[in-house]
């Protein structure tokens, strides 16, 4: 049985989603099908799965620098 | 429930017990693991480092004082969350009371679809390159150009890799409306950043934009 196509629209309306596995296996393999043919929405694809793996360490936002020594000064203190 | 999540709430639990019983190592100790997040939450929300700050050690001494209320059915992660967004989001008010602009939440322009503007192929970049600072800053900036409502989700999910449910706990919004959200974050952010961090001082090739139409 052939997947039933889907346009260009739909897919970024799910790119997110595909992304985080949180789409149906049907939509999955329409949406793989729709890729091997587009190269515009596979670079968005490609683009998208970069900017999660680029932030994904957790450690975009360096902590200001004796932090942890405020905080605990603070907690210190508490009444 | 994992077996490492359960053994962390009996600690936990343990932990609230000393510091309902005054002991404040204890309660730094609790704290102390959920920093960057707590952070992180802050400046999602205030985007200056110093009034994120504030917000975080403002926001660790209110759930000190309201300890007593925390449910044990919750985890204490997100509890401690919401209070720092709840922090956040007060500090912003005030911030701009004394301006006619609206303090309204922003509204979400959830109805209108937001769509990818650029085709060009970005392709993999190599982890080393996040090390380098104005990479860092670049990514810095983008995140900052991004609407309050979408930069909240982006941070909690994909910065802190924080659950979609979770997310949308602490931000006090449906989890449907968390991954609308989350998509237009990432497609505006590969947007922002696809120009600048594919191979151009890197392997030396100047990024093409390619638009279709």
């Amino acid at each position: 049985m052939s997947t039933i196509e889907i346009s260009c629209v739909e897919v970024w309306r799910e790119i997110s989603n595909f992304l985080d596995d949180q789409i149906s296996a049907e939509m999955r393999k329409r949406m793989e099908a729709h890729f091997k043919q587009c190269s515009h929405c596979k670079a968005v694809l490609d683009g998208t799965r970069n900017v999660v793996g680029l932030v994904g360490d957790g450690k975009l936002f360096q902590m200001p620098e004796g932090f942890n020594k405020r905080l605990y000064k603070k907690i210190q203190g508490l009444p | 429930m994992s077996m490492a999540q359960s053994q962390l709430r009996t600690n936990e639990a343990e932990l609230i017990k000393s510091v309902c019983a005054g002991d404040r190592e204890a309660f730094y100790e609790l704290v102390c693991p959920y920093e960057r997040m707590i952070y992180a939450t802050a400046i999602s929300v205030v985007k200056n480092p110093a009034d994120a700050e504030e917000v975080a050690q403002e926001a660790v001494l209110k759930a000190f004082s309201h300890l007593s209320s925390f449910r044990a059915e919750s985890k204490f992660s997100t509890w401690i969350l919401q209070i720092t967004y709840n922090e956040a989001k007060m500090r912003l008010r005030k911030a701009r009371s004394h301006l006619y602009e609206s303090i309204e939440e922003p509204r979400p322009s959830e109805d209108t679809d937001y769509w990818p503007k650029d085709f060009a192929d970005w392709r993999p970049i190599p982890s080393e390159l996040f090390e380098r600072d104005e990479v860092r800053q670049a990514i810095q900036n983008a995140t900052n150009s991004l609407s309050r409502i979408y930069r909240e989700v982006f941070i909690l999910r994909d910065v802190q890799n924080l659950s979609t449910k979770e997310t949308a706990t602490i931000l006090g919004i449906s989890e449907g409306a968390v991954k609308i959200r989350l998509l237009r974050a990432r497609l505006q952010m590969r947007d922002a950043l696809a120009p600048g961090i594919d191979g151009c001082g890197v392997k030396g090739q100047p990024y093409q934009k390619v638009r279709p139409w």
